[in-house]
């Protein structure tokens, strides 16, 4: 019985809370137990934003996630407030793009993924968030690749259908990352 | 016996409490009228205060709601909302209209609420006995206003048509009394008017009625009535306020 | 099997009343509500129902006060400071006997307080909250899904007793999403011939109202409505019972507080502990029956609360003050965590031995 709790943060606009979502409409389609929990309040008009996402096979307790398994971080003040918070043996990704220190624990994987450049590189600067989910799938797998398109279709509306495609071509990017 | 005179069908058998020479009385009757001649009765709803006219609702003979104090308007906003068909009235004194009921008062004028508010401006708060109401005429000595109204430290009284007929929003605000015959009469016509509007659909029609208090004004009621012509009007106009569709007619 | 969407709680609360047949909704702007009035602004001009923003928190529930009146289902929903002015309406449905719905997504108090969750509005709401004796139905969810469902079983409650009914959630329940199942939509027709519709001069005038000069008169009438609560509180508690089968410490923790104790019930039954949960669903009536039960074998119990410590009281009171009851608490807008309660259980166990 796998659960995968999922802390994702960064700036307001970053797209945490969309990132968040994405991953959990995946986990919807795959039949699992899930929660999404922002962080709310004036923090969302530019500040720090949070997002909590459970992912498992067994009913979700407390949706609100203190000791991360994943933890992805988009700046410098989410790194610096959540990772000792991370389990042992958990997970932590970061965009080096925008945070230039290394991951100091040492009991946990650190991948660390040039989102915002990549992001830049390939013509559309605000799917950072979405490059660092596919590295999050790829390594964590808290949810499949399978069936990624079906998944954003809950969450972007059918008007903007190429949105879509640019979006599934982020999360490709992020999860063919090596680096 | 030919019947030459009789009580309007939309008032009960209940007798009224009000103080003797309280012209509630008359302006019931000219409301009871109104529902009558435009063959309401069925499907009005009325809404009572909080203030002298709190127990209207045993009063009127059509379905009746009694509201928190000041809060008819938004009541009113609730039950014409969920029945668009029906005629929704509210009865409310100065200080419940005009006090502590201001903001539902203002917010459904600029709504263009429609429904027809009869508002009873006696310039005192008769059923607490007597204080100091949001009307009360400069030097007005009410039982909280003993040295009479003192501008420089409460202020001055408010003229309620004046003030909501500067909203875009409202249909209809006239402002009427009834200290004789002639007055009453044109009250009559001006609260006919605000149900018809109503039925019309023409939006909020707010009448505003100069009463009298001889109880807590300390007066005969010939006296009282002398005062609403020598001190109550000239400080409270009469007139039409407002009339949106008469001048979109000119226009 | 009906689809399962994900939803925000709030959300949930306001697609679930649509469905239970309530097309009227008033409320003001407030955090963490504001979906549920959002959602309403969307949706109801699609469906023919009525969505209002009001001037005030005061002017919306005297709104519903109206709509209530005609008989139809009606609701308002804010936070906190928002559900404290609506205490004098709230009162008034009451005294009228007028069936409603108000949601209360709390956060920290008291005063203008934060917006972070919080569940300091339990004496509020479980007492009545405003003047006079009476009370609210009060539902606890602890899951979207039963934002959902107990939106619909507050209005059928709140039908059949004629009594308000409340949600009382918190920010974290309202902006939280999860899977949920919606009620069907039902087609409400309301059967209610002491409503205001217009006397159609067939029938003496219906009045609402809650003014009676004659003390005998109102006392009546209170004793009449407490008859009614009477049959609430004999058929109407609702709760959920956690691993309590063999528990010695029990846990009591109603809407997110329940959610965060079950991980620290699970991690506490990891190490041994024999610990269980009974988690009030309805808040009132309060599930008085199965506290007194488990005094008799639990040793201990922790009231797991993000407030200072307020249905402890209902707990000390249900248990019969016959065994210790211990606060795990938060407030403000914290929330304990797994740990926290996890801590306290350890404490509560070992302490007695």
């Amino acid at each position: 019985m796998a659960t995968t709790q999922i802390l994702i943060a960064g700036f307001g606009g970053q797209g945490v809370l969309f990132t968040g979502k994405c991953i959990a409409y995946k986990g919807l389609d795959e039949g699992k137990q899930l929660s999404w929990l922002p962080s709310y309040g004036p923090e969302m008009r530019g500040g720090t934003a949070n997002c909590s996402v459970i992912i498992s096979d067994t009913p979700v307790g407390s949706p609100i996630v203190s000791t991360p398994d994943v933890l992805t971080a988009m700046n410098l003040p989410s790194l610096d407030k959540y990772e000792d918070a991370t389990v042992k043996g958990g997970k932590i990704f970061v965009d080096s793009t925008l945070i230039d220190r290394k991951v100091k624990r040492t009991d946990v994987d650190a991948y660390y993924i040039p989102a915002t450049k990549l992001a830049n590189d390939a013509g559309f600067p605000n799917l950072a968030n979405m490059i660092m989910m596919g590295k999050m799938i790829k390594e964590a797998k808290m949810v499949s690749m399978d069936g990624m398109k079906e998944a954003l279709s809950h969450v972007i509306s059918a008007k903007r259908a190429e949105m879509l495609e640019i979006n599934l071509k982020a999360i490709e990017i992020g999860y063919n990352y090596e680096g | 016996m030919a019947v030459v005179f009789q009580k309007p069908k939309s008032l009960t058998d209940a007798p009224l409490h009000y103080c003797p020479g309280c012209t509630h009385g008359i302006i019931h009757r000219l409301v009871a009228e109104a529902i009558d001649e435009l063959q309401i009765e069925g499907k009005t709803i009325g809404v009572a205060p909080v203030g002298c006219a709190v127990m209207a609702y045993d009063y009127f003979a059509c379905d009746m709601v009694e509201a928190a104090h000041g809060r008819a308007p938004a009541v009113a906003t609730g039950l014409k909302r969920a029945l668009p068909e029906n005629i929704i009235f509210t009865y409310q004194g100065d200080g419940d209209l005009a006090s502590i009921g201001m903001a539902e008062t203002v917010h459904a004028a600029t709504r263009n609420e429609n429904i027809t508010v009869i508002f009873v401006n006696n310039a005192i708060y008769g059923m607490t006995g007597g204080q100091m109401a949001p009307t009360s005429l400069p030097g007005q000595v009410t039982q909280t206003s003993p040295y009479g109204r003192d501008t420089a430290t409460v202020g001055f009284p408010i003229r309620v048509s004046e003030m909501l007929a500067t909203l875009d929003g409202p249909e209809f605000i006239q402002r009427v009394a009834v200290n004789n015959v002639k007055n009453v009469n044109a009250a009559k016509k001006a609260i006919k008017k605000a149900f018809q509007n109503q039925i019309e659909g023409k939006g909020f029609s707010l009448i505003e009625v100069v009463s009298s208090c001889p109880t807590n004004w300390g007066m005969t009621p010939k006296k009282a009535l002398e005062w609403v012509e020598e001190k109550m009007i000239p400080y409270y106009p009469l007139g039409v306020y407002k009339d949106r569709s008469a001048n979109k007619e000119e226009k | 099997m009906a689809e399962k969407v994900l939803m925000k709680g709030n959300e949930a609360i306001a697609e679930a009343a649509i469905r239970a047949g309530c097309m009227h909704y008033f409320g003001y702007p407030i955090t963490p509500q504001t979906e549920i009035a959002a959602y309403m602004a969307k949706r109801m001009p699609k469906i023919g129902g009525v969505f209002l923003q009001a001037e005030s928190e005061i002017a919306a529930i005297n709104m519903v006060y109206g709509v209530a009146g005609t008989g139809l289902r009606v609701m308002t929903s804010s936070s906190s400071p928002g559900v404290s002015l609506k205490g004098e309406g709230i009162s008034y449905l009451a005294g009228s006997d007028l069936p409603a719905l108000i949601v209360n997504v709390q956060r920290g108090g008291p005063g203008l307080g934060g917006i972070q969750p919080s569940q300091s509005d339990y004496f509020q709401a479980t007492r009545g909250g405003g003047h006079g004796d009476y009370h609210l139905i009060v539902m606890a969810p602890a899951s979207v899904q039963e934002m959902a469902d107990m939106t619909a079983k507050c209005f059928d409650l709140s039908d059949k007793y004629r009594v308000p009914a409340m949600i009382l959630a918190d920010g974290t329940l309202g902006q939280m999403m999860e899977p949920v199942v919606l009620p069907e939509p039902t087609d409400y027709k309301p059967n209610k011939p002491w409503a205001v519709t217009g006397t159609e001069c067939k029938r003496k005038h219906n009045i609402i109202n809650s003014l009676y000069l004659k003390p005998e008169q109102l006392e009546q009438t209170n004793f009449e409505r407490y008859e009614r609560y009477k049959a609430i509180e004999e058929n109407e508690p609702l709760w959920e019972e956690f691993m309590m089968e063999d528990a010695e410490v029990c846990v009591a923790a109603f809407g997110i507080a329940a959610r965060v104790s079950k991980n620290a019930i699970m991690a506490a039954r990891a190490e041994g502990i024999k610990v269980g949960m009974i988690r009030p669903i309805t808040l009132w009536p309060f599930p008085k029956k199965p506290f007194k039960a488990a005094a008799d074998k639990c040793k201990a119990f922790i009231s797991v609360e993000l407030s200072m410590g307020q249905m402890i009281e209902d707990v000390q009171l249900a248990t019969e003050c016959k065994r210790p009851v211990t606060l795990c608490n938060r407030t403000g807008g914290m929330i304990p965590s797994p740990e926290e309660v996890l801590e306290a259980i350890k404490k509560a166990a070992g302490g007695n031995k």
